[in-house]
């Protein structure tokens, strides 16, 4: 009998039964949708935590290092300190300028190659393939290229050696992003260009390529500011040395590797050197960051507004 | 023009001539057991080298550093591209990829004298006095130099690429997913989870598979905070113990190797480390060509 009674109310408030549900899920929904909505917020937190310690890290331990000396004077004594890492900035600006003398070319070339002329061959599709992959290749692997053609070559460590080996680091970056930039550029442009009898070259270096100037120069600054704060490869090929440049087969120093030294030294004063040289580092890389981002700006502006023309 | 194209294939073809010139000695010496020996003794004389060791290392800090890092980048991922109005997002993105622009070398400097002292007094310290006596994993006094806080730095280093390129993939997929999502009353959590991430799935592995060939690669701030054990010391007993990479013995030995055999040896290492990073490059960049493929005709 009271079986029976149970059964019947279940009945009864079967709707009820069943909307309460609905409610009490849908409230379940929100709740999740919250959850996840401050989860992502933590996790952009959690990705700021470290760039805001690390700026103010290198900032506050590197500023005291700074000084006309630091930036000028070779390495003092390693135990009593003193000088600076004048070799360093300047090794580090001679291997880079060398490298981007190599890289460049050869990217813009192959970058516009790609866009302009190869189109879907085979060969084309090959050549950005192993591009992309060439852009993961791990520098340190890239850095036994330079020992094995260059250092043993010649027979000791030198500027060339490490100017080849950032070269290859740079050339996959100039190469995507010349390709990419100059795929931007309207076919109208070409055509009109094309239609005057205007040869393809001229075309290409009068037209094209100028119309997509600062994506091009987007690239080389991308690659330049990558290479700047490469060790890895440097290790195997420049070496490193408390000398300024003493010619093209002897070793060169470098700002990145100068701060692995100094980190790897047991003393207060090396690891201040190393904040300094960090400070240095990071002002070097940033502002070619910065520069690339005005530059991108101004870039979609232009190229916005040449579309606009267009139709 | 042919010829700059042709070298950049060219390139390749030199890494990896170099690094196979570059290893044959020490195969010659200790033949197919290279890739298996736990060994390491550049002693001249007693000569021993075997790669199994560091591989080991590569392995589970980019799995640490996978399993912190992905997450954390899909979730910045989907914060930019689907949940904060562009005035927030554009300059989140740009912060993120100043993130990326800082050379590794300065994450190292970081990590060894700031943040290796969070981690150990933060999470690893708590984690060993709860667990520690029962837990294996736990089980060692944390000094901050090890395997673990390689596989954090490491994440911190590789939410850039993946979060950058998540969000591009994300952004590539069209409205008309959304709109239909929405439409039928999902939330903003079942139209990410439901429809967004499995539409995306294949993008989406290559984006973190990408992040893993970087991992894999990275030298300077492995180098810095992992603790240098050398041979089979370097296989890891717990996430405390110190540990060695393949990239990171490789920083560590060169300059000082002078036999023949030593140096062979870290250019075999080097030549292990090409095959890995080149498979996974290789995987991940098919993955993602195949998804930014459908991208320009389905984008609105």
């Amino acid at each position: 009998m009271n079986n029976i009674e149970n059964n019947y109310h279940h009945n009864i408030d079967h709707r009820k039964v069943i909307q309460d549900a609905i409610v009490r899920q849908s409230y379940k929904r929100k709740i999740v949708n919250r959850v996840f909505t401050g989860v992502t917020i933590v996790c952009v937190m959690l990705a700021m935590i470290p760039l805001g310690s690390i700026l103010f890290e290198v900032v506050k331990n590197g500023i005291s290092a700074i000084s006309i000396e630091f930036l000028t004077q070779p390495q003092g004594s390693i135990i009593r300190g003193g000088g600076g890492v004048g070799p360093a900035i300047q090794g580090t600006l001679l291997t880079v300028g060398y490298a981007s003398l190599i890289g460049v070319p050869i990217g813009i070339l192959a970058g516009v190659y790609l866009s302009e002329y190869a189109g879907n061959s085979k060969f084309a599709y090959t050549v950005r393939f192993f591009n992309s992959v060439m852009t993961g290749m791990p520098s340190i692997v890239i850095g036994i290229v330079g020992y094995i053609i260059l250092v043993i070559t010649i027979g000791s460590f030198n500027i060339t050696a490490g100017a080849v080996a950032l070269s290859i680091i740079m050339i996959p970056i100039v190469v995507a992003v010349t390709e990419e930039t100059l795929k931007l550029v309207p076919n109208s442009i070409r055509e009109a260009a094309h239609s005057l009898g205007i040869p393809k070259w001229k075309v290409t270096l009068f037209i094209t390529l100028r119309s997509a100037k600062n994506g091009v120069l987007t690239g080389i600054v991308l690659a330049v500011s990558r290479v700047a704060g490469e060790t890895a490869p440097l290790i195997m090929t420049i070496l490193g040395t408390s000398l300024f440049f003493q010619g093209f087969v002897s070793p060169v120093d470098a700002l990145p590797l100068r701060i692995w030294r100094f980190a790897s030294q047991p003393y207060e004063h090396a690891h201040s050197f190393g904040w300094g040289a960090a400070l240095v580092l990071i002002i070097m890389v940033l502002s070619l960051s910065i520069l690339l981002r005005f530059l991108v700006l101004e870039k979609s502006f232009r190229l916005g507004s040449l579309v606009k023309t267009r139709g | 023009m042919i010829g700059a194209a042709g070298y950049t294939l060219f390139m390749l073809v030199l890494v990896a001539a170099s690094v196979i010139e570059g290893s044959m000695p020490i195969f010659s010496f200790e033949g197919i057991g290279f890739f298996f020996g736990t060994d390491w003794n550049p002693v001249e004389g007693r000569e021993a080298y075997g790669a199994l060791p560091y591989v080991v290392g590569t392995l589970v800090s980019s799995a640490i550093a996978m399993a912190i890092g992905v997450p954390i980048s899909l979730g910045i991922a989907v914060f930019i591209s689907e949940i904060s109005p562009p005035r927030f997002g554009t300059p989140i993105g740009f912060i993120i990829e100043i993130l990326a622009a800082i050379p590794s070398i300065i994450y190292g400097l970081w990590a060894l004298f700031v943040f290796r002292f969070w981690i150990v007094d933060f999470i690893e310290r708590p984690l060993y006095e709860a667990f520690g006596g029962t837990i294996p994993l736990f089980a060692r006094t944390p000094f901050g130099l090890d395997i673990f806080t390689a596989g954090i730095v490491l994440a911190i280093m590789i939410i850039p690429i993946i979060s950058s390129i998540s969000r591009e993939i994300l952004k590539a997929i069209p409205n008309s997913q959304r709109e239909a999502a929405y439409s039928l009353g999902a939330t903003r959590w079942e139209t990410v989870w439901k429809v967004l991430f499995p539409y995306a799935k294949a993008g989406l592995l290559g984006a973190a598979i990408l992040g893993l060939g970087r991992a894999v690669g990275e030298t300077m701030l492995v180098t810095m905070v992992i603790g240098n054990a050398v041979g089979a010391n370097a296989i890891p007993d717990t996430l405390f113990s110190p540990s060695q990479t393949l990239s990171s013995i490789i920083a560590n030995e060169f300059n000082e190797a002078v036999t023949v055999f030593h140096s062979s040896a870290l250019i075999a290492l080097g030549a292990v480390l090409f095959i890995l990073t080149m498979g996974i490059n290789v995987g991940a960049r098919l993955l993602v060509s195949r998804m930014v493929k459908v991208t320009p005709g389905a984008k609105e």
